[in-house]
């Protein structure tokens, strides 16, 4: 069956549908939900447990959830987690040793076969994914887990219809529209969500996803006992120009909703040649070393192995952890550390991330999601720390 | 150009095991091992490029980065020169010869074996730093009639600390200077005592703009070296340099040994003076 390349209009309760399918093509499915007050990404089986009807306030220091207006279910911005932790997972076994007659043996870890389907992916977040790839998969060496579950990754995309006083992706030139990297996107609009398809694969799941609409929708007109006939009687039809309108109106309200704003024309450069900028000393006093703004990061990538073992040593784990360039221990070099302030580690984060990344990558590592100013416990605001130093910077 | 050569797997974790085939004392806590697979024996296994370095696993202890010590056209095994420091290095001093161990590489970029043809070379190791630069000397040696002149300073705290000094005579024979210093002269000591920068401003090069400098040792010798070097006329371009950081993954991908850009384990850990200078004297990078 052709699908048609202009927007469809799913009404809203099919999405249950959508998700049916995907795990009936074995999808573990993830996306949004609350959990301890914040809007975090978790295992997904009903739309029920979509964060309906909340949304999330941000501000440098500062997250709240706060109960909506209307009914949206997708009415949030970006909260503490994101979807590196199911490429990148924050702990892993990466091999194991093992004591035997003739010695050490090495076993390799087995292959991942979990297949994720991500619900919920924000503009800013397909530009992480993209950062990561580049890190995990496009140098010399390509981490094996993060590939295996990238290549069986189905990404469903929904664009941001509004933003927090932290995001600044238009800066960066991430978002908010999601326009590459997903298999499918959507926009949500009171009644449901425009759909338009972004791969082959995502064509392939809208396609059977119609089919089974149509099927169910069949099924409950034939049957008068059907509790759920207002839900799946709706047809999936092209979007019309209306409801195209209405999904440009509420992507627009996101770009008008952006105020932060962080210069990008002279960077890289401008950090790595301020490193005896006097600003690295003001920040490192307020900054707190706590690790969060780099646990919360979507590219922040970095890791330690760590030894797991029995008893009696027969039986050995390398287990690869997320790190943080804010640990005191993570430049440990025979007996010291090379960065041993916290200074020094702020240094090491905000040129890596502005600056070094791009002599590495090619990109920037900053995507402008805003998550590292809203869950600093201080409030420090990464746009700000560049401004401060361009300000006192001689020409 | 730095040289290099694709690791033995695509899985950077993937672990071979390799077996101690001897056991050689060197000096008080340093010792060079030969270790050989115990699967599959074949020869090119043992490829690497001089400079360049493996991940050591003692299970249960960690991991450790190890340079080869060995002659690269001698492909019969890997052989490491290594020094106790701490956990992993001490465990590894208590194996004997028939125990078992973890080996993954080889890694990083080498010594600029193809840009040193035609020019003379003025080697500088500190202590430990001549592990590294074994292999290369080994390299000079082999192809002899490919390089000009060739000096080789080494220093260390005391004579002990000379590694391979059985070894001097005969690259002496094949025209390689072989120039010594300590920092504290013992007994035993009549040579030069001081720090290997004043024995190379005391060199006369005779053609400094096709000269290139070799350098491995504690980050302030390379540095001093660097400068010296400079001052006789070598290009920073023309100087390497080989650097040390904390290595988690040795493959680029746990971002612990970065310097300014540079990821220590795959742009180095040999890189060229220039590209690493204006990081290399920034406190705390
Ligand atoms: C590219 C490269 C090549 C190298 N080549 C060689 C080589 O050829 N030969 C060689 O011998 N080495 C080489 N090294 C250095 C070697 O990797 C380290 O010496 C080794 O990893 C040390 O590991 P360890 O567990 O034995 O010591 P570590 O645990 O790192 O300890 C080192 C020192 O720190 C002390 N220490 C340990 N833990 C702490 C702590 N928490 N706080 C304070 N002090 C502490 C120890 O007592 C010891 O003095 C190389 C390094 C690199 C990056
Ligand atoms: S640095 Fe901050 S704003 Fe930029 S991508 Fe990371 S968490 Fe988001
Ligand atoms: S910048 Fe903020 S979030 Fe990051 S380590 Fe410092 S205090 Fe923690
Ligand atoms: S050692 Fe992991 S990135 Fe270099």
């Amino acid at each position: 069956m052709e699908t048609p390349i202009s927007p469809l209009f799913i009404p809203k309760p099919h999405l249950q549908l959508l998700l049916d399918e995907l795990r009936r093509r074995k999808y573990s499915v993830v996306g949004p939900t609350i959990d301890q007050d914040a809007i975090v990404y978790g295992d997904i089986h009903s739309v029920e447990q979509l964060p309906q009807g909340w949304t999330d306030e941000q501000a440098p220091g500062h997250y709240r959830l706060k109960r909506r207006e209307d009914e949206s279910w997708f009415g949030y911005v970006v909260g503490p987690h994101s979807w590196k932790k199911y490429l990148f997972p924050p702990k892993t076994t990466l091999l194991s040793a093992e004591k035997t007659e003739s010695g050490w043996q090495f076993i390799p870890r087995s292959a991942d076969t979990t297949k994720f389907a991500l619900l919920g992916v924000r503009a800013c977040e397909l530009a992480a994914m993209r950062i990561q790839d580049q890190v995990f998969l496009d140098g010399p060496y390509q981490d094996p887990l993060y590939r295996e579950r990238r290549e069986q990754l189905f990404i469903i995309a929904v664009n941001c219809t509004q933003a927090a006083s932290t995001c600044f992706c238009t800066s960066m030139k991430t978002g908010p529209r999601c326009e590459k990297g997903f298999d499918l996107a959507l926009t949500e609009i009171d009644s449901g969500f425009l759909c338009e398809v972004g791969s082959e694969r995502g064509r392939e799941v809208l396609d059977a996803f119609i089919s089974s609409a149509r099927r169910a929708s069949e099924g409950s007109s034939n049957d008068a006992n059907s509790t759920n006939e207002n839900v799946t009687s709706l047809p999936i039809l092209d979007a019309t120009p209306e409801q195209l309108r209405s999904a440009e109106t509420a992507r627009q309200q996101a770009v008008d909703q952006i105020t932060k704003h962080m210069e990008t024309s002279d960077l890289p450069g401008l950090l790595l040649s301020n490193l005896d900028h006097p600003r690295w000393k003001e920040v490192g006093e307020r900054c707190l070393s706590c690790t969060n703004c780099t646990m919360v990061c979507p590219t922040c990538f970095c890791s330690s192995v760590t030894e797991v073992r029995d008893l009696n040593m027969d039986r050995v784990e390398r287990e690869r952890t997320w790190d943080s360039c804010f640990n005191p221990d993570f430049s440990y070099l025979g007996g010291s550390l090379v960065r041993n302030d916290t200074a020094s580690r702020y240094r090491q984060w905000l040129t890596h991330k502005l600056d070094s990344w791009h002599a590495q990558f090619g990109t920037s590592g900053c995507v402008g999601c805003g998550r590292c100013i809203t869950w600093c416990p201080v409030g420090i605001d990464i746009t700000e720390e560049v401004a401060a130093i361009r300000e006192g910077t001689l020409p | 150009m730095t040289a290099t050569r694709p690791t033995l797997h695509e899985n950077p974790w993937y672990t071979h095991t390799v077996r101690i085939t001897d056991l050689i004392d060197e000096t008080e806590g340093v010792a060079t091992y030969h270790l050989k697979f115990t699967d599959g024996d074949a020869a090119t296994a043992y490829e690497f490029i001089p400079g360049q370095f493996n991940m050591l696993y003692l299970p249960g202890v960690g991991e450790s980065a190890i340079s080869m010590s060995g002659d690269p056209a001698r492909k019969n095994g890997w052989i490491h020169t290594v020094r106790v420091a701490g956990n992993v290095t001490k465990t590894l001093a208590r194996l004997r010869r028939g125990d078992t161990l973890g080996l993954r590489g080889p890694f990083g970029t080498g010594w600029p074996v193809a840009d040193l043809v035609g020019t003379d070379v003025v080697i500088v190791a500190g202590g430990l730093g001549m592990a590294p630069l074994r292999p290369l000397v080994y390299h000079l040696m082999n192809h002899r009639e490919q390089f000009g002149k060739i000096w080789l300073i080494l220093g260390a705290r005391t004579s002990d600390g000379l590694l391979y000094p059985c070894e001097y005579s005969a690259w002496q024979k094949r025209d390689l200077e072989v120039i010594l210093t300590v920092d504290r002269a013992t007994a035993d000591w009549n040579g030069h005592v001081g720090v290997v920068t004043q024995l190379i401003d005391r060199l006369q090069l005779p053609r400094p703009e096709q000269t290139q400098m070799v350098t491995c040792g504690p980050e302030v010798m390379m540095k001093y070296a660097a400068m010296s070097g400079h001052r006789l006329g070598i290009d920073a371009g023309r100087i390497w340099v080989s650097m040390e950081r904390n290595m988690q993954c040795a493959a680029g991908l746990c971002g612990h040994c970065q310097l300014g850009p540079e990821f220590i384990c795959k742009d180095g850990p040999v890189i060229r003076y220039d590209r690493i200078r204006p990081y290399l004297f920034v406190e705390q990078l």
